[in-house]
């Protein structure tokens, strides 16, 4: 059977979400480097692929995959179903729960913090202070909640690690990687939960492609 | 079997997206209306369904579940027959593309839609704020970007997964409903086999039984 291919470049956090599932599942994949800064997204080539013209994609036989939560589970469906909560109507339950609280209330107020703290100072954006303040305030609000599931659970949708856990890292990696961080250490359970996401091999491989500045210090910009 | 409990009414979009699939697996279900205005979503009471304190939380015996989308599949998935199944969970490649075409939905399409609504109907009716048409004028222009990649899906393909009705088009409902009752519903015109997808989808029995309680004032 032919390896998966992944389209896109590896600082992107969505990118990144698909990348941590594929090294989870042991899968074979390919990966494909495009060029973000060389509009590569928007080439006819790619749109072919994805008529949204975003990334990542992935290529599995016949099957052509984007949305980055979409291609991470079908990985997992595919290689490690347990990671979704298959077989269990209660386990799968509690992991779509998770998957859609990153989507809908934490990456929407992680997104704004990222981009204005790393990103806009190297494009010559100007931050909106403003904007950060107030989605620091909402985090706090979210990780009140987040620190309460995980007081009483090991892993956010229950006794097992699953795609609820890893679906966060590659957006929080880079919150954490602005001064911001410290809000983190008034939450110990959501620290520690953190730091065992951190200590996964698959995360430490799929880091080591996301310097935290987005490769604009280095001038490595894809 | 009890029957389960959504906490909120039709009006809210969010909880319209889970009684749909209630509607179409046929489930017995009891509606219970969360006061908005007078913040009954932020009391204790309904924190304990849903953390964040946003409508809708779910309940199915000790099963409590918040997320529309997640409480969608979990009623989808519950409920999954020969003939009735939404996810196509045991077909890999179908369930991919499923899982593709719910994703659009709620990050492409709902994030253009979703402002219209809200800017015109939502804000003005609910808390007497002004349109904001700047925000408006953006949003239309994001959906029609939207529906041109969904005019050629659907001019070759009867629903958005496949030649099968899924998730991925019932979670379009209601946040459409609501967008067909603003000045810019005429802009699904241009696209012709998404217009006609979205006035199929309109005639199923569990879309007219929701859309009638979607009437009801918050």
């Amino acid at each position: 059977m032919a390896p998966m291919k992944v389209y896109g470049w590896a600082v992107s956090p969505w990118m990144a979400r698909v990348l941590v599932c594929l090294e989870e599942a042991g899968a074979e994949y390919e990966f494909v480097p495009m060029s973000r800064n060389g509009g590569d997204h928007r080439l006819p080539e790619h749109l072919a692929r994805n008529p949204f013209g975003e990334i990542p994609v992935l290529e599995d036989g016949d099957l052509t995959l984007y949305q980055s939560r979409a291609i991470a589970r079908h990985i997992l469906r595919k290689c490690k179903p347990e990671f979704l909560g298959a077989g269990s109507l209660k386990e799968s339950a509690m992991v779509d729960v998770w998957v859609d609280v990153d989507a809908h209330q934490l990456e929407p107020v992680l997104k704004p913090i990222v981009f204005n703290c790393i990103i806009n100072p190297f494009v010559g954006r100007d931050v909106d202070q403003g904007l950060v303040d107030e989605s620091v305030e909402k985090l706090k609000k979210l990780l009140e909640v987040y620190e309460a599931r995980l007081s009483s659970n090991k892993y956010l949708a229950g006794d097992f690690v699953s795609f609820a856990d890893l679906t966060h890292f590659s957006f929080m990696r880079y919150f954490m990687a602005t001064e911001h961080a410290v809000v983190l250490d008034v939450y110990p359970h959501v620290k520690a939960w953190w730091e065992a996401l951190l200590a996964r091999p698959s995360v430490k491989k799929v880091i080591a492609g996301m310097p935290p500045d987005f490769g604009f210090g280095s001038g490595n910009i894809p | 079997m009890a029957p389960v409990k959504v906490f909120g009414s039709a009006a809210f979009t969010n909880v319209a997206r889970v009684l749909v699939c209630l509607e179409e697996v046929g489930a017995d279900y009891e509606v219970v209306d969360i006061d908005f205005l007078a913040k009954e979503h932020k009391k204790p009471e309904h924190l304990a369904g849903n953390p964040f304190g946003e409508i809708p939380a779910f309940q199915d015996g000790d099963l409590v579940l918040f997320e529309s989308r997640a409480i969608a599949k979990y009623v989808l998935r519950k409920h999954r027959t020969d003939e009735v199944d939404m996810l196509r969970e045991s077909n890999p490649e179908e369930a991919a593309t499923v899982d593709v075409w719910a994703e659009v939905e709620a990050h492409q399409y709902s994030k253009a839609v979703a402002p219209i609504v809200y800017e015109c109907i939502v804000y003005p009716t609910a808390y007497g704020i002004p349109t904001n048409q700047k925000v408006v004028d953006e949003s239309v222009e994001k959906l029609k970007k939207v529906l041109e990649v969904y005019e050629g899906r659907l001019s070759k393909q009867e629903y958005l997964a496949g030649s099968f009705i899924s998730v991925a088009d019932l979670n379009h409902f209601p946040f459409t409903l609501r967008f067909m009752e603003t000045a810019y519903a005429s802009v699904f015109d241009s696209f012709p086999s998404v217009k006609a997808w979205w006035e199929k989808l309109m005639l199923r029995p569990s879309m007219k039984k929701v859309s009638a309680d979607m009437q009801r004032k918050v």
